[in-house]
């Protein structure tokens, strides 16, 4: 017997209002941590302001040609956060830096989790000598030092945001991929898929249907935690110099700042603001990211 | 970062799936674990190949971008770095040039690679060797006080630095702890040219020149052990030989002491092993902005060109650095935790 729509649409409908429920579950516990909701808020403030950037400030104040302002000025009236060296204002500079560094971080955190997950699954799912070789190439991924392969790669190719994002996604995927593969060896592990095995599901079907729904969550938390990573890796290679010169991120403006002597100058309004953004948004994705785990984690709970 | 959330578990996870091999096992043990090092360092040595001389198509375009140069010194180049010969005669030739400790001319510096890396590395191990040190003692010292002691204001107020230094980027640190400084520390290399040559004098300037670089590469590592040292002891707590202890009447210092602590221990100092990458990543960054003259400033210093040899050699000894902390973290493991011994 084939089901009709409306049997379909029963099933649909009751797996989502499932979904639904479970994710308010999620949102009651996530609430009831403080330190995770400060996180969440922050981020949506500084995302919002990122986004906004183009409404509430002039771009073309960012071009050498249209300042007037003296170079390194300390904080004024004009300039809330002083002048960098050419006289641009600091607060514009890293108002937009922030999309910069927000861009990158999300795309290579996508795509870390992406490649991770998809290697983690699959090396869980089919087992044998494919999960062998592949846990072996996440295991030394693992353990080689992510910056320096970072540069290597952004080294070889050519310099600009895609490179950034590739150099630091395929660096940084084996913590996600070993998270990923726990988990699916543990929901395959379960009755439910032997049962949905012996109705004649397909490897598509079991991955799609059952494995995703219920490592997605988890690797969720996960990609949090790596967005402030990503944020962070970016900055150190763009304060190395690998990074996208024409839109300097909050790491590029402290390479600019550095290497214009901003250091023994004392140029102290240049090197704070970049940074303390760096570390807002980061502590913020920390925070929402532990929130998480715990929540998603029973293991966890009572322990934070 | 997120290791220190979830990665507690792996060691044990890893033993376990692996099915240890019963019988004389240390010597199997050894057996396997250098035969699985080895096969990373072919990895290592493979992907060294495939960054510098396959993905850039072709590396002399790479190494001369945005300068003018003409064909005939191109071709000069190229045949010098051997890449106008085919593939596979190139990977013969590098493999080649490895055995022999060989690993190619800088174009920068215009002196072989292998006497550079050679030249930087012991700046880069007195730097790292120390801060790793001094994190370890500050690390489990603030970790262990933090979890036994957990939601206390000390707590909060340590887990919260530490989470703090985490977020930081290291050279932003660095950049910080120098202005904060000047005049008090000097601000780069590691020693004034006009020192008396004897070794006590040199000893003390390289030590001046060390406190700062080793202060910022310091801070980001101890953080990260605090919290895994954290987490594993607050594991323990509510384990049932910690009441056996009490109720025995045991002062709460020996409890802790005695048998709590060491059994936390165990997974910290195998993530202290295998987290060394993060710590070299730091490293690079810290010698960058302080032009501590190590292995990362060598890296800074040959992206500029980008110098492909050199940064081809740089990652080669730091690639191969972490494997061998991993094997001995591994082998340490094994000597630390009388479970993994007896299977």
């Amino acid at each position: 017997m084939t089901p009709t729509t409306d049997e379909t649409r029963g099933v649909r409908a009751i797996t989502w209002a499932r979904r639904k429920q479970a994710t308010a579950g999620v949102w009651r516990e996530f609430a009831r941590d403080r330190g995770g909701l400060i996180g969440l808020g922050g981020l949506v403030l500084i995302v919002l302001l990122a986004l906004l950037a183009p409404v509430l400030t002039d771009e073309t104040a960012l071009e050498v040609t249209n300042t007037t302002a003296q170079p390194r000025q300390p904080p004024s009236a004009q300039a809330w956060l002083g002048t960098d060296r050419d006289g641009i204002s600091v607060l514009l500079l890293v108002w937009w830096g922030a999309r910069v560094s927000l861009l990158i971080g999300f795309s290579a955190a996508l795509l870390s989790v992406f490649i991770g997950t998809a290697v983690g699954i699959l090396a869980a799912h089919f087992g044998g000598w494919l999960s062998t070789t592949l846990m072996r190439f996440t295991d030394f991924f693992l353990v080689l030092p992510t910056l320096v392969l970072a540069i290597a790669l952004s080294a070889v190719l050519p310099r600009g945001i895609g490179t950034i994002v590739l150099a630091i996604g395929v660096a940084s995927w084996p913590t996600t991929a070993r998270l990923a593969r726990a988990q699916t060896l543990t929901i395959e592990a379960r009755p439910y898929i032997e049962r949905a095995k012996a109705l004649g599901a397909g490897h598509r079907h079991v991955i799609g249907k059952h494995v995703l729904p219920a490592v997605l969550p988890l690797v969720f938390a996960h990609t949090t935690l790596v967005v402030a990573n990503s944020i962070i890796a970016e900055s150190t290679l763009s304060f190395l110099g690998v990074g996208d010169p024409s839109r300097p991120s909050w790491g590029g403006i402290l390479q600019a700042a550095f290497n214009s002597g901003a250091v023994s100058q004392g140029a102290w309004w240049y090197l704070l603001p970049p940074g303390i953004g760096i570390v807002i948004v980061v502590l913020c994705f920390t925070l929402c990211g532990r929130a998480l785990e715990t929540v998603l984690n029973p293991r966890l709970r009572g322990q934070r | 970062m997120s290791d220190v959330l979830t990665g507690i578990e792996q060691p044990a996870d890893e033993e376990a799936a692996r099915g240890a091999p019963r019988g004389s096992g240390a010597v199997r043990f050894l057996l396997g674990k250098l035969g699985s090092a080895l096969l990373s360092l072919a990895l290592v040595v493979v992907l060294g190949f495939l960054l510098f001389r396959m993905i850039p198509g072709d590396p002399v375009v790479t190494m001369t971008r945005g300068r003018p140069v003409s064909p005939e010194q191109l071709a000069e180049l190229r045949e010098r770095l051997g890449v106008d010969k085919p593939m596979w005669q190139q990977f013969v030739d590098y493999i080649g040039g490895l055995l022999r400790g060989d690993l190619g001319t800088s174009y920068l510096f215009q002196r072989p690679v292998a006497d550079l890396l050679t030249e930087r590395l012991g700046p880069t191990l007195l730097l790292v060797g120390t801060a790793t040190l001094l994190a370890i003692v500050l690390g489990l010292w603030f970790g262990i006080r933090s979890a036994w002691r957990r939601n206390s204001r000390f707590d909060k107020v340590s887990t919260g630095t530490a989470l703090t230094l985490w977020s930081m980027p290291q050279f932003w640190l660095g950049l910080l702890l120098l202005i904060a400084f000047a005049g008090v520390f000097p601000s780069g290399g590691m020693r004034y040219s006009d020192t008396p040559p004897d070794v006590f004098s040199q000893t003390l300037d390289v030590a001046y020149h060390l406190v700062l670089p080793c202060l910022t590469l310091t801070a980001a590592v101890y953080a990260q052990y605090l919290l895994v040292m954290r987490s594993s002891l607050l594991e323990e707590m509510n384990a049932e030989y910690l009441t056996t202890a009490r109720a025995k009447g045991l002062r709460d210092d020996l409890v802790r002491r005695r048998h709590a602590v060491p059994n936390a221990l165990l997974p910290t100092v195998t993530l202290v092993f295998l987290q060394f990458g993060m710590v070299l990543n730091g490293a690079v960054a810290v010698e960058t902005v302080y032009s501590w003259p190590g292995l990362g400033l060598l890296t800074y210093e040959a992206l500029s060109g980008p110098d492909l040899p050199v940064l081809q050699g740089a990652f080669l000894v730091l690639a191969a650095a972490v494997i061998l902390m991993n094997v001995l973290a591994d082998l340490l493991y094994r000597v630390l935790d009388p479970r993994v011994r007896a299977t």
